[in-house]
């Protein structure tokens, strides 16, 4: 046994030599692409950053792999969706990630959602009987640019108390983000502002927030309840409910199966949409802001289509 | 119901109270005069129940405030300020939006100020049921073989506690209780308590985590059975970042008190060693593998004609040695609908002997699962393991299994189960399982 010991210990002596120099800039891991995009626009190259969920996988169901622990333990700031999205995964990660500077309550961690608008929160007694309920709060509030901009702030301030030495430089990242940001907004509001009020169905609750910003009613959900598939009585219901109030879109993520979005829109002579819920959750979403100058175009073209407006 | 209502029926129940223990206390004593001793005991009595009473009274006052307070609530009347606004807003549609600012979180944490750093609790229940015939199983055709009690929180900056309790038909008892410390330096993570062992795969995963109602035959012959390799014990591990694959090792040190080793002595203690090499080959395929060891006292066959002659009992020992793999895929696109596991897990076992060579035995299984819908998986299994004691009887089966999955939180399983035992007796098994779970949401084991 202790022949077989030494060789193990000399094997993975020789593996940590052989692992690459630590670089300077501070080491950066999201739990989605979302954050790793504002964090790429504030850190600029003093950070390096890695996003461990994809933008086309569903961020609720992310298995904890072991090259995410990896990940983990080499971070000087983990920043996190938070709202209990990722707690499935996440807190297994920070436990095997051996990496103290990044445990919650260290400066190393980031909960993104502390200082952002946040819908749905519930307010009496929840159960699961609702489903896969967030006690917190709809966690997919990155979908509102206002929120995007908090997060970076958010962002920024926990760079600057990492990286002193480089506060006027995130500072400034942000700024130019910031107006960058702004400007585009314009150009989104104005895109959507002739859709205002106009009613869709999306399949999971993935929605409020950008649905909030941009004035359109979300008036059902292809779920019946958050996290659970479609039902055969719910979806008859849905089609009813959408022939009387002449809903025509359905805007689905890329991760859920398009059968029963598709039998809908065929019942009641609409379509289906697939948005990118997340930076990455399709090529042309490349950062935060191509998110939503993708979603926007699309959801605008859509809109245009079946409204005729 | 009216004030006047609630206050009759606080009233009489009263009285009943009242009349109940006026009665009790005639009938403990007999004589018809009372002594002074006694008169003054039911003053007592009386002063007690009077205040007893008086709470009752204040009591349904207050809930018929609050009713009047949902009343005035409900009608859109003058609102009275009530305490929980007893609604889930169930209309997703744009509302009001709450903004979380750090009085709103100061104000629902202190509404549950004694609870906050209450742990995250969760039960989970394990129901089986077992149909068909099998000489060596004793198992009842129904039965709850577990509700699992979780608790997990974290200590203190550097540490953090996860307690398992498992009651079962034989009692309660402690099936995990460890601190990790989550906060050491060099990549090291050190946990202390009571532990399922590092050895192998199946080891490590609690009976609701398994993929099938059962533990593979391997795990039954040569690993502990359902128990397993669980002590209590010390378990250093270390990460070796590098760039080409995730390498983890693991030292334990155990009592040596668990389903495989067993000693009387606090010398001879269990020693359990890990490697784990895992790399991601796509995004969605990875592969995981794993060496185990395993060293501890076990006294072997009893053999008293044998040992009769010697002077002290000899020092026997029960080596293990395991080897662990699995291939993984999952696309991302559709990780809710579809993925594969493939595993195999080989284990050779060997136990010193008294007066004997050391007795070899191996056994291994290999798995296939395969999720096709959003809440289906159907799998297969084959087993084959000797005998610790003895290799030479040699026990075969195979199973497939189905497993229905409504949500995280339930699912149901069932399983048609083959064995032929090395005695040339044969099993055939339809096993049940329901496992639900409530409380904390738990992280998913990978």
């Amino acid at each position: 046994m202790t022949r077989l010991f030494r060789i193990g210990i000399a094997a993975a002596a020789i593996l940590t030599l052989a692992a690459l120099p630590a670089s300077a800039a501070l080491r950066v891991v999201t739990t989605t692409e979302d954050l790793a995009a504002i964090a790429r626009e504030v850190g600029g190259d003093k950070v390096e950053v890695t996003a461990l969920a994809r933008g086309y996988q569903d961020p609720h169901f992310v298995e904890p792999k072991p090259s995410f622990i990896l990940a983990v333990s080499r971070a000087d700031l983990v920043i996190a969706v938070g709202r209990e999205l990722e707690i499935g995964w996440l807190p297994t990660l920070l436990t095997s990630g051996r990496n103290a500077k990044v445990q919650p309550g260290s400066n190393g961690y980031l909960d993104a959602s502390l200082n952002v608008k946040i819908l749905e929160i519930p307010t009496g007694q929840i159960t699961r009987a609702m489903g896969d309920v967030h006690p917190q709060g709809n966690p997919h509030y990155w979908l509102d640019p206002a929120n995007g901009r908090l997060i970076a702030q958010a962002v920024r301030d926990r760079l600057s108390l990492l990286d002193a030495a480089d506060k006027a430089f995130f500072a400034q990242r942000y700024d130019d983000f910031s107006s960058r940001l702004g400007v585009a907004e314009k150009r989104w509001d104005a895109m959507m502002a002739p859709y205002k009020g106009t009613k869709i169905v999306t399949y999971h609750r993935s929605w409020p927030n950008f649905m909030d910003r941009f004035g359109l009613v979300v008036m059902g959900y292809v779920e019946p309840k958050p996290g659970i598939p479609p039902s055969p009585s719910h979806t008859l219901e849905l089609i009813t409910d959408m022939k009387a109030q002449g809903v025509k879109l359905i805007v689905v993520e890329p991760y859920f199966d398009k059968k029963t979005p598709l039998a809908i829109a065929s019942q009641v002579g609409g379509r289906v949409l697939e948005l990118a819920p997340s930076v990455g959750g399709t090529k042309e979403a490349a950062d935060y802001i191509k998110l939503f100058d993708y979603d926007v175009s699309a959801l605008a073209a859509a809109l245009k289509s079946v409204t005729g407006k | 119901m009216t004030r006047v209502s609630c206050t009759v029926l606080a009233l009489a129940s009263l009285m009943t109270l009242a009349g109940a223990r006026l009665a009790a206390a005639a009938q403990s004593q007999p004589s018809p005069v009372p002594a002074a001793s006694d008169v003054q005991s039911l003053r007592e009595e009386l002063t007690r129940l009077k205040s007893e009473f008086d709470a009752i009274r204040r009591q349904y006052d207050e809930r018929l405030l609050a009713l009047e307070q949902r009343l005035g609530q409900l009608t859109g009347g003058p609102s009275v300020p009530a305490e929980v606004s007893p609604q889930v807003p169930s209309d997703p549609g744009p509302q009001s939006p709450a903004v979380p600012d750090s009085g709103s979180q100061a104000s629902s944490a202190a509404g549950a100020s004694s609870k906050v750093f209450n742990p995250d609790t969760s039960v989970i229940g394990n129901f089986i049921g077992a149909a068909g015939r099998n000489p060596f199983s004793t198992e009842p055709p129904l039965q709850l073989t577990e509700a699992e009690v979780a608790f997990q929180a974290v200590v203190d900056p550097y540490a953090r506690a996860d307690f398992y309790l498992a009651a079962g038909p034989e009692g309660l008892e402690v099936e995990e209780g460890f601190i990790t410390f989550t906060a050491l330096p060099s990549n090291l993570l050190m946990k202390a308590g009571k532990m399922r062992a590092s050895f192998g795969k199946v080891n490590t995963l609690h009976t609701h985590g398994m993929p099938t109602v059962d533990r593979p035959l391997v795990t039954m012959n040569l690993v502990g059975g359902e128990e397993g390799l669980s002590d209590s014990g010390v378990s250093v591990s270390r990460l070796f970042p590098n760039p080409y694959v995730f390498l983890e090792a693991t030292g334990e040190v155990y009592a040596g008190r668990s389903g495989v080793f067993r000693t009387d002595s606090r010398s001879r203690l269990n020693y359990v060693g890990h490697l784990r090499a895992y790399r991601d080959l796509t995004e969605d395929k990875n592969i995981d593998l794993g060496a185990s060891f395993a060293l501890g006292p076990s006294e072997g066959l009893v053999e008293p004609v044998l040992l009769s002659d010697v002077a002290a009992p000899p020092t026997l020992n029960r080596q293990l040695f395991g080897i662990d793999a699995t291939f993984r895929y999952r696309p991302l696109r559709r990780a809710i609908y579809q993925r594969l596991n493939v595993r195999t897990e080989l284990v050779w076992s060997r136990q010193d002997q008294a007066s004997l060579v050391p007795t070899t035995a191996f056994g291994w299984y290999g798995l296939g699962e395969y999720q096709f819908a959003r809440r289906w998986y159907a799998g297969l299994r084959l087993d084959r393991s000797g005998r610790a004691f003895d290799p030479s009887l040699v026990d075969n089966g195979g199973s497939v299994f189905l497993t229905f999955w409504p949500t995280e939180f339930s699912q149901i399983r069932s399983q048609y189960r083959r064995t032929n035992y090395a005695e040339g007796r044969s099993a055939n098994e339809l096993l049940f399982q329901l496992n639900f779970s409530i409380g904390a949401h738990g992280a998913h084991a990978f």
